[in-house]
């Protein structure tokens, strides 16, 4: 049905997870950073962190990935001539998982924040009161508690991103999309391929859907539900 | 630092691709707006029969990237020799219609699920006392259930408006020339970067802060019953304060 290239699609699935994961990091980077700078009492650091979320997210996420791409390679090159090397070529790798990164990072910035403000300021107050230390009031009353009103932001914003993956397949990184471009000039099978591609990213999606909803239940152990209905 | 010469000889280009930007967003974001209306009302109903269909619709499409999509309708369908030989084969082969086509699908999921959480929103109450002060089916529909829910929905179909504005860039990979594929084309004919998609985000940024501070006119508009300074009238709220 598949004219033998499943094997060759379903690796790419390994291609676009691993953009997918190392890009989360990256974003997951850029938001905390984001968030800490904007709750800062600092004005100039509240408006870097402002000028980024704004116009990040009033771009178009395929700009900003040609952008870096093509940005990335004038400035290396620059640097390959002042320094006398030879030539390299930007690794797509790079510029795809970065620039995704810093896109949802600017997303990620106002789930991370809308977290953080969402803790009682007397919990941390009373942490400080019992003689804890700062890294003991961060890692045991301030993260857990945040990580469980981040989670319906962060689910959004991983399943946006993770469709988002699909665009480094313009910018030449061999993801799941490009195998099927690849596999469809060969076979003259478009649909089944892309079709077959569609079906992997929606399973990906249930399969995320599924761990993040346990997830949030984990986190919220402890929390009285309020009963609807 | 800027060309200025590569800037006025692209400009034209630029605003040929601006209108096809436009265009694109208009002709899908209304097609999406017309479709969601009743698939909402179907999606929010509590009949299985109708709610799941709607929602694997909406499920799939919300599930599965743009891209994808795009590129199922554009390179996918030529696949089948029934559409290549049909009557319609014309008007599907275009790139403009299966851009079109896969934008609209797109939307309509996306709103369709907004527009259902509006509606499941609507306060029993609202509902039943406009039953009780004697309005009929049609009445409650059209003067009170639908501009609730539209009011409910409408911060967040601003949001969908602008994603949508951004998501018509996908297009310039199935050789439409808006915006975006004009800065490719700029950047591959002169290698420079602030000019070609330095333009290109300059527009992007433009219409995005156009269409948020739209939003935020209309839903001045239709949202005034909620904003705690509209219940100050305008000659008291000039005069001045002696304290």
């Amino acid at each position: 049905m598949f004219y033998g290239y499943l094997p060759m699609i379903v690796a790419g699935l390994g291609v676009t997870l691993s953009v997918a994961s190392v890009s989360l990091l990256v974003a997951c980077a850029f938001g905390l950073a984001g968030a800490i700078a904007k709750l800062s009492p600092s004005p100039l650091l509240r408006g870097v962190a402002t000028a980024y979320t704004t116009v990040i997210r009033s771009l178009p996420d395929l700009l900003l990935m040609l952008g870096v791409f093509y940005g990335g390679q004038i400035l290396l090159n620059r640097l390959v001539d002042s320094q006398g090397w030879d030539y390299i070529e930007i690794d797509p790798f790079a510029a795809g998982t970065l620039t995704l990164g810093f896109v949802f990072g600017a997303y990620l910035t106002e789930t991370f924040r809308g977290a953080i403000l969402a803790i009682p300021r007397g919990q941390i107050e009373a942490g400080h009161a019992c003689g804890l230390t700062r890294w003991q009031v961060l890692s045991n009353i301030t993260l857990p508690q945040m990580i469980r009103h981040a989670i319906p932001g962060f689910t959004n914003n991983w399943l946006v991103m993770l469709k988002a993956t699909a665009l480094v397949s313009i910018i030449g990184l061999d993801d799941m999309v490009h195998r099927a471009g690849l596999a469809s000039a060969a076979t003259r099978a478009p649909f089944t391929f892309y079709a077959l591609t569609g079906v992997i990213y929606l399973a990906v999606t249930t399969v995320s859907i599924l761990v993040l909803s346990g997830v949030e239940r984990r986190f919220s152990r402890g929390v009285r539900r309020e009963v609807v209905r | 630092m800027i060309n200025w010469q590569i800037v006025s000889e692209t400009l034209p280009f630029f605003l040929d691709g601006l209108w096809i930007t436009l265009l694109l967003l208009a002709l899908s974001i209304s097609a999406g707006l017309v479709l969601s209306i009743p698939l909402s009302v179907a999606r929010a109903s509590a009949n299985p029969w109708i709610r799941i269909p709607v929602w694997s619709y909406t499920y799939v499409i919300r599930g599965t990237p743009l891209l994808v999509q795009l590129f199922i309708i554009y390179y996918g369908l030529p696949q089948f020799e029934a559409i290549r030989e049909s009557a319609i084969w014309p008007v599907l082969r275009s790139p403009w219609f299966c851009a079109w086509l896969a934008f609209t699908l797109n939307t309509t999921a996306y709103t369709t699920e907004m527009f259902a959480g509006a509606i499941r929103a609507t306060p029993a109450g609202e509902i039943e006392a406009a039953r009780a002060i004697g309005l009929g089916r049609l009445q409650v529909l059209r003067d009170v259930f639908w501009p609730g829910a539209w009011r409910r929905a409408l911060p967040q179909y601003c949001n969908e408006v602008v994603q949508m504005m951004h998501a018509t860039a996908l297009a310039s990979t199935v050789t439409i020339v808006e915006i975006l594929r004009v800065a490719r084309d700029v950047y591959t004919n002169y290698l420079v970067l602030p000019e070609s998609f330095g333009i290109a985000a300059a527009f992007y940024l433009t219409l995005t802060i156009i269409l948020t501070q739209t939003f935020r006119l209309l839903e001045r508009h239709y949202l005034r019953h909620l904003d705690p300074r509209a219940s100050v009238s305008k000659a008291a709220a000039a005069e001045p304060i002696h304290a």
